[in-house]
């Protein structure tokens, strides 16, 4: 199973990014492997418009089972997503990549 | 003869200036008023004329054709606003992010994103004696007020002579609507209150004119509250402060009712008369 988080960083102590469309990175945790990969999405920070649905098609291409975030995707951005197979959890926006797959383990994250 | 209304803060009396001025200046002349603030348009709640015509706008976005297809990607690669993604079968198009710039529909190898009409708002055309009002509303769920703002002001251009008097009440701030309600203006006037809040926002409005290279003017509403730095602002900056309207509660009250209020106010009335006279040396080209 691959689970996805929107991240400030790209390591387990490193910050959840509360944003979806805008977030800095998506971490991708492989729980079989038991191993972080990223996908740098700082790019985003200098497109004016569409970071959402921008994202969200990312996210489609690395095609994780489960997502982990802050405040959750927005209109835009959901549209695309409902496409996908993926399942949305927020509420994960303080934490870091470490707290937030053991908050989503205990069953403490919201289903979007 | 296009003026422009603008601010950088909101609330500070762009709507009251520019009904109250146009309203004014109609008792001589024939005055067109323009309400370009299409995302909450509120001029129309002072002036109360005969509806004379009306009609629904429209922008261009996109449709995609499924079976013309063939998911080459080159649409989602030229789309500026990420209006188009292409997902692993399917185009998903995003009207509310596209600008209407074809790219798409004029690139596409197979014609498979003709552009069709969606409605955007509305725009309504009134009378009063020699005062013409003109208002757009944006549609709800609409998020692009610049379309809208661009083809109010081809209808002004259309229906009204360049000489007569345009008064454009444009949004606030400094954003892309409110670069669109002014960039033709011959003369931007914007209103300003004489707080540190008026002044920060001032500040944004007047390099955003410089920088569109236009004629523009302060004018202080609700002189008498907070400080003098707005007006040392523009003494240090050469930029003309044409009115002080003072601070008065019993104006604050006639808007709260949505009445005119120069009539009741000769204090109002005389510095209508210096921006009249202003905007007129301007305009028989005297000014400065």
């Amino acid at each position: 199973m691959k689970i996805a988080l929107t991240a400030k960083g790209t390591e387990w102590d490193s910050m959840m990014d509360p944003r979806f469309g805008r977030t800095e990175f998506i971490v991708i945790y492989d729980d079989e492997k038991k191993e972080l990969s990223h996908y740098d999405n700082r790019a985003i920070e200098s497109m004016a418009h569409g970071a959402g649905p921008r994202t969200a098609k990312k996210l489609f291409e690395l095609d994780p089972d489960i997502l982990l975030t802050g405040n959750g995707p927005g209109g835009n951005a959901a549209a695309v997503l409902k496409n996908s197979q993926v399942k949305v959890f927020v509420g994960a926006g303080d934490m870091t990549v470490k707290e937030a797959l053991e908050a989503y383990k205990s069953g403490l994250l919201k289903s979007f | 003869m296009k003026i422009a209304i603008a601010s950088g803060k909101g609330g500070t009396g762009k709507t009251t200036l520019a009904t109250n001025l146009s309203a004014y200046l109609s008792e001589e002349e024939k005055v067109v008023l323009i309400d370009l603030d299409v995302e909450e348009p509120n001029s129309g709640l002072f002036i109360k004329g005969d509806l004379v015509h009306k009609e629904d706008k429209y922008k261009m976005i996109p449709l995609w054709e499924q079976d013309k297809c063939t998911l080459c990607e080159l649409c989602q690669e030229v789309c500026n606003f990420h209006a188009v993604i292409q997902l692993t079968d399917q185009i998903m198009v995003f009207p509310e992010l596209c600008h209407s710039c074809y790219a798409c529909s004029e690139l596409c190898p197979t014609s498979a994103l003709p552009m069709v009409q969606q409605k955007m708002g509305e725009l309504k055309h009134f009378h009063l004696g020699n005062l013409s009002f003109v208002e757009s509303r944006l549609d709800i769920g609409q998020e692009q007020a610049v379309p809208l703002i661009a083809q109010t002001k081809k209808y002004i251009n259309t229906h009204f002579s360049g000489e007569m008097i345009q008064l454009y009440d444009a949004p606030p701030g400094t954003s892309c609507p409110v670069i669109e309600a002014t960039k033709d203006a011959d003369l931007v006037i914007l209103v300003t209150e004489p707080t540190p809040f008026g002044l920060h926002d001032l500040t944004l409005a007047v390099n955003t004119m410089k920088e569109l290279k236009k004629e523009f003017g302060v004018i202080v509403n609700r002189h008498g509250i907070g400080n003098d730095d707005v007006l040392e602002y523009c003494l240090k900056e050469h930029i003309p402060v044409l009115s002080k309207i003072p601070n008065d509660r019993r104006i604050a009250e006639l808007y709260s009712r949505g009445e005119l209020v120069y009539q009741k106010f000769p204090e109002i009335n005389k510095q209508l008369l210096k921006i009249k006279n202003y905007i007129l040396e301007m305009k028989n080209g005297k000014a400065q």
